[in-house]
């Protein structure tokens, strides 16, 4: 059995399954949390993406570079988004989005 | 340097007066009442000095002060004074000083009363004074501003009433006239510049050489509609109506104003304006006016024997006595024209006394039920003596200045409508049968145990009524320096209307 | 002989005029004696001036007795002047003289008699005023002038008849007194206007003074002055209470009795006689008003002397006769005899003011009791009020050697012999001189003599008067009794003093036909009998058969009552002239508010169905327009908010939806 080389369509591959998986997660979870988890995942598809693309396309870091910085970017929104998470639960007792509808017309 | 804007230092003292009130801190009362005092009593002695000082032999427009002050329109800042509003302006500022004193005791809102009182006085003194006619309709329409707000607020029970009636009323009678202003001014050059004007002297000097519209339906629309706007000030019959309710429900010391002053603007309109801008309409209706007079002083004067309230009867007198003005004004005749004028002055200084009598009385009992008294001239006998002098000149008692004005009105008119003046004379039986029996029902007879310790007359009082009483005593007595001051000017205004 | 009186003739109305100012704005911080020393000595500096004029004119030859004074130009303008100006003649000063001196006795009397007012010194300020304007009505140049003084007595009365205010009455009397008096004035203004204009439109001369009349009156047609004289004499009949406007002068009476007596003698009631006198040269051009004087004045002598015979108020009898009095002085004025009138004028004042001034003594003696039925027997108790009352009775009556007759006997006779007189004229005047002497001998006799009718509480009472009272009255009984002696008819073969003095002034005026001695002793005769049958008949009433009367009123009651009330003129009067303008004045102030100031509100109710209309309109057109836009977004917002769930995830399904979409239309 023949180890196939990996390429860079099954980096993508993999990216674009991730990315939907988080993008279905983002739309149907009920729990913030989770879908905090679904904005992990689709960021986490980008990252795959960039280092992918600096892997294949020559010589140079810049790529990898990116992906860090979107990782520590991805920590910091998370931190926020945790605080928005409580503060949501603080006034309304409750962190399931279905309720939150206040911005209904 | 005062004679050249002697003028306006008559209109705009007030005015200067009434910036100071505004000033002023609410609660200062007094401050606020002596101002209104000090910027009254100003005027007043200028229009004296300027009685002093003019020119008596002059018929012209003397002191005058004309400068341009809308170019786009050829509008003017143009006063000037002659023998037909000197008169007028002496009593403008003679009962607009006094009638502050009658004010003294206006009990809410010092400041706006007297604020809107100076104003009123400026409007009534540039009325008088004005040469331009857009300046004249601005201050006609100024002094309306302040009387409805006077009225309406420091009124009797029905003043709002009272006061929109007078609004409408009179503001109905400005627009006719704003329309015929406006017909004037299409129709007019100056000769000077060809553009059209709103000067009254040039106005009248186009008239008299006859350069105005030439159709007569139109002239005669003019006239008719220009009478209507002055009519509804002296007041005519049928316009008449507002007087009651505005006298009833104005204070007392605007009822003088009302009275002593604002109807003879009416008048004063049909002198300064009608009558030489449209001369042979003037004459070709003097017929009606002569039986609008008529009606004036025979149904003015039953119909003020009917009233229960003081106030509306001397209301009702004041239409009765005007109707002598323009039976005077109908007779185009100099003897006519002279008591007219005298009559106006006379309704002025008398009328004015008699309003301030009553609101002495009503400060006292606070009712003007001529039958809710009765022998009040045991409690108060000065008060008593003046009312009695005051109702002997209303009906023209010889002696009093009142009967000049009357006598010479009938001796001027009699030549040209003997039917009419006869008629009228009838006023003077019905005249001193209404005052008359007001006086005994109020002041004679058993004495009401209710005013027992009623209040004699006070010297504030005293102080308003004995000038105008003295004033009464001596034209009645020594009517010359009147005619003196009159006799150019209305020998002009009769050869104006062709006569 | 006085010259320098030509140029102070006005002092002599100022002087009272002063006096009235004085005591009407001072007099009640004044003391008693200093007011009643102001009026008194005011009015008697008047007749001392007066007496100078008279004097200097007498001194002048007779046709120049005549001069102006003038203080001022009171209305000037133009060519018209009305001077303050001021006319001696013999009229004049006849007048004047006995204007102030009547008046100034007057004065003194009521020092007495009004002690005890507390208005004293308005009442001697009034009585001071009265004087003045009589005096101006009478010395005046002009018509104008004159008008202000006959204002002013009538101004006067006003306030002297209401005096006592107190009582509504007295106050009615007063009121009544200027109203009917006004009604003579709106005649006397006719007539001046009249005649103003008639003379200015053919001479061009616009006056009011009588010189420029007296010169110009020839040019107006007759007619005219006929007219004028009437309406003239309208105003007389006003002031000088003759039929129809006499009304006012019996409630005169609620003055104070000195007042009456000024009233009935001296001032206000002789303005007339005096106006048409003044007015001869326009009267003689005028024989038609001439007639009408002389009858209206003969029916008021008669007339009122017959409701002067059962008047049982002391002062009523007397108002009534001065009523029929003045009438007589109409019928000399009328029929032309000027002077006649004139000289009935003067001995009037005499005798009446005495007459009311006794009647004020007995009313002060009898604590205020008016009424003859309760008196009787006073001339016991009040010797010199009886005689001088007696003595002016006699005057008034006309019995030969008081001046009543020689005055009353000049005008019957000239009533009969004069073309504007005739018999029934004279008739009226013999009769009323038979009435007069009935009435006034029963006055007398009721009051003075026969047994005492008063209550006993007022009999303590009585007594005589304080001489301030009656020294008036004893001067006034000379001159009634001696005064007709300068007038004595020429059948006595002496010449008129009286009718001398004043011929000059009516020398232009009627020209009289000569007199006849038989006629006029006949005549005189039948005067003298138709006095003396009046007092017999009334003598036996009242003195010999005292219950006849009663029985007699008794008998013919529906004759009496009539008279007792005035045979009903107020009561016309009240009801339809009084009552017609009372009726019109309510209808036209309904008039006045429901029609015209209904139509004033019903214009301003117009305006508000108006706008309410407009405003209609605009909410539901012009609104409604702006509303549907609106409402159709509204609704459109309902269907369309269904989007909006609020939920972020349902958000972002539309977008990736959204997104999605748009890809594909790149893509594929």
């Amino acid at each position: 059995m023949t180890i196939l080389p990996i390429t860079l369509t099954d980096y993508l591959i993999l990216s674009g399954a991730l990315f939907s998986i988080g993008v279905f997660g983002v739309l149907t979870r009920k729990n913030a949390i989770a879908v905090l988890m679904g904005v992990e995942l689709m960021l986490n598809a980008a990252n795959i993406n960039l280092v992918a693309f600096s892997k294949f396309t020559g010589p140079g870091v810049d790529g990898q570079v990116f992906a860090l910085f979107s990782i520590v970017i991805a920590a910091a929104e998370v931190a926020v988004a945790l605080a928005i998470v409580i503060s949501i639960y603080r006034v309304t007792r409750t962190i399931d989005l279905d309720k939150e509808d206040t911005l209904k017309g | 340097m005062l004679s050249n804007y002697l003028l306006s230092w008559i209109v705009f003292t007030p005015m200067i007066g009434f910036v100071l009130v505004l000033l002023m801190p609410r609660d200062r009362v007094s401050w606020i009442r002596w101002t209104a005092a000090v910027f009254t009593f100003v005027p007043m002695v200028l229009s004296f000095y300027m009685y002093g000082t003019m020119d008596m032999s002059f018929a012209g427009f003397q002191f005058v002060e004309k400068y341009s002050w809308i170019t786009a329109f050829n509008i003017q800042y143009y006063l000037g004074v002659d023998g037909i509003s000197a008169p007028m302006v002496i009593l403008t500022g003679l009962l607009s000083f006094l009638s502050v004193f009658a004010s003294w005791n206006i009990d809410r809102a010092h400041k706006a009363y007297f604020s809107l009182y100076l104003l009123l006085v400026t409007a009534m003194f540039g009325v008088f004074l004005s040469l331009d006619f857009f300046l004249f309709y601005i201050f006609w329409e100024l002094m309306l501003f302040p009387m409805y707000f006077l009225i309406g607020i420091w009124g009797g029970p029905r003043r709002e009433y009272a006061a929109i009636k007078f609004f409408l009323y009179t503001l109905a009678g400005s627009v006719l006239m704003l329309v015929v202003m406006l017909a004037f001014y299409f129709n007019s050059t100056d000769p000077a510049t060809g553009r059209h004007t709103f000067d009254i002297v040039m106005l009248m000097d186009q008239a008299n050489q006859g350069l105005f519209i030439k159709q007569f339906w139109i002239r005669l629309a003019m006239y008719v509609a220009l009478f209507i706007g002055f009519a509804i000030k002296v007041p005519v019959f049928p316009f008449h109506t507002w007087l009651p309710d505005a006298h009833v429900e104005a204070p007392t010391a605007i009822s003088v104003i009302l009275a002593g002053v604002l109807l003879k603007m009416g008048a004063y309109g049909l002198m300064r304006i009608s009558y030489p801008l449209l001369p042979d309409m003037a004459t070709y209706t003097a017929a009606g006016l002569a039986v609008l007079g008529l009606i004036n002083i025979v149904y003015g004067a039953l119909v003020a024997m009917a009233q229960t309230d003081f106030k509306k009867m001397i209301a009702y007198s004041s239409v009765s006595h005007m109707g002598f003005v323009m039976l005077g004004l109908a007779s185009m005749t100099f003897i006519g024209f002279n008591g007219a004028l005298m009559q106006m002055f006379n309704h002025g200084i008398i009328t004015g006394m008699l309003f301030l009598l009553v609101g002495v009385i009503y400060d006292r009992a606070h009712h003007r039920d001529l039958n809710g008294f009765g022998g009040i001239a045991t409690y108060m006998p000065v008060y008593a003596g003046l009312t009695s002098l005051a109702f002997m000149g209303s009906l023209g008692l010889p002696g009093l200045s009142g009967f000049v004005g009357e006598v010479l009105v009938f001796l001027g008119t009699f030549k040209v409508y003997p039917v009419i003046v006869i008629i009228s004379a009838t006023g003077v039986i019905f005249t001193a049968g209404y005052f008359l029996w007001a006086y005994q029902r109020v002041f004679l007879g058993p004495a009401n145990e209710k005013y027992r310790g009623i209040a004699r007359i006070n010297g504030r009082e005293l102080f308003t009524l004995v000038p105008l009483a003295l004033i009464a005593i001596f034209f009645g007595v020594y009517p010359v320096p009147f005619f003196n001051l009159v006799g150019a000017s209305l020998t002009k205004l009769l050869m104006m209307v062709g006569h | 002989m006085y010259p320098f009186i030509e140029q102070y003739v006005w002092l002599v109305p100022l002087l009272p005029l002063l006096g009235a100012a004085v005591n009407l704005l001072a007099g009640s911080r004044l003391p008693r004696h200093a007011v009643s020393t102001i009026a008194v000595g005011s009015i008697s500096a008047s007749f001392v001036l007066t007496v100078i004029a008279y004097l200097h004119i007498v001194s002048l030859p007779a046709d120049h007795r005549q001069f102006i004074d003038t203080a001022y130009t009171w209305i000037g303008l133009g060519g018209f002047k009305v001077g303050l100006s001021f006319l001696v003649d013999p009229l004049s000063v006849v007048m004047g003289m006995i204007v102030s001196g009547v008046s100034s006795v007057i004065h003194l009397y009521s020092v007495g008699y009004m002690h005890d007012d507390r208005r004293y010194s308005r009442y001697f300020g009034f009585l001071n005023l009265f004087a003045f304007a009589m005096l101006l009505l009478v010395l005046s140049d002009s018509i104008l002038l004159m008008f202000v003084g006959w204002e002013g007595v009538g101004l006067c009365s006003y306030l002297l008849i209401g005096f006592w205010f107190e009582k509504i009455e007295n106050a009615r009397a007063g009121m009544k007194a200027f109203v009917v008096n006004r009604i003579g004035d709106f005649g006397f203004i006719v007539g001046f206007l009249l005649l103003f204009t008639a003379i200015g439109i053919r001479t061009g001369t616009w006056s009011l003074d009588f010189g420029a009349i007296q010169s110009a009156v020839g040019l107006v047609p007759t007619a005219v002055l006929t007219t004028v004289g009437i309406m003239l004499f309208v105003g007389a009949t006003g002031k000088s209470a003759q039929i129809p406007l006499y009304v006012w002068l019996p409630d005169a009476m609620a003055g104070p009795t000195p007042v009456s007596a000024l009233i009935h003698a001296a001032t206000m009631v002789t303005a007339g006689v005096y106006m048409v006198a003044r007015m001869n040269f326009l009267y003689a051009l005028a024989p038609d008003a001439l007639r009408v004087i002389a009858i209206v004045g003969a029916l008021t002598a008669f007339f009122a002397a017959t409701i002067g015979l059962v008047q049982n108020d002391i002062k009523r009898v007397l108002a009534y006769s001065t009523v029929s009095q003045l009438g007589y002085m109409f019928i000399g004025v009328g029929v032309g005899a000027f002077s006649a009138g004139i000289f009935h004028l003067m001995t009037h004042a005499f005798f009446k003011a005495l007459l009311f001034l006794g009647s004020g003594s007995v009313i002060h003696a009898m604590s205020g009791e008016q009424d003859i039925r309760k008196m009787g027997g006073l001339s016991k108790k009040l010797p010199i009020t009886t005689a001088t009352f007696v003595i002016a009775s006699l005057a008034i009556m006309g019995v030969p050697g008081f001046a009543g007759f020689f005055s009353k006997d000049d005008i019957l006779y000239n009533a009969y012999t004069s073309p504007y007189g005739g018999t029934f004229v004279w008739l009226l005047g013999v009769l009323a001189a038979v009435l007069t002497g009935f009435y006034m001998t029963r006055l007398v006799v009721l009051t003075f003599y026969g047994s005492s009718r008063m209550d006993p509480h007022t009999a303590e009472h009585v007594h005589e008067s304080p001489k301030t009272m009656t020294i008036p009255l004893i001067v006034l009984a000379i001159l009634s009794a001696i005064g007709g002696y300068i007038g004595m008819p020429e059948a006595f073969g002496v010449r008129n003093v009286f009718a001398g003095f004043l011929g000059p002034v009516f020398a232009s005026g009627v020209r009289l036909p000569e007199g006849s001695v038989p006629l006029e002793w006949a005549l005189m005769g039948v005067s003298v009998l138709a006095a003396f049958s009046g007092i017999g008949l009334a003598y036996y009433f009242y003195a010999v058969d005292t219950e006849l009367p009663a029985a007699l009123a008794e008998k013919y009651n529906t004759a009496f009552r009539p008279a007792y009330t005035g045979m009903y003129v107020d009561e016309f009067y009240s009801k339809y002239i009084v009552g017609g303008v009372m009726g019109l004045k309510d209808l036209l102030a309904l008039f006045d508010s429901h029609i015209i100031d209904g139509a004033v509100n019903g214009t301003a109710r117009l305006g508000r169905r108006l706008s309410d209309f407009e405003g209609a309109f605009d909410r539901i057109v012009v609104d409604g327009a702006v509303n549907a836009v609106g409402n159709g977004i509204v609704s459109a917002g309902g269907v369309l908010r269904r989007l909006q769930t609020g939920l972020v995830q349902n958000y972002l399904i539309f977008a990736i939806i959204g997104m999605a979409i748009l890809l594909s239309f790149v893509l594929l």
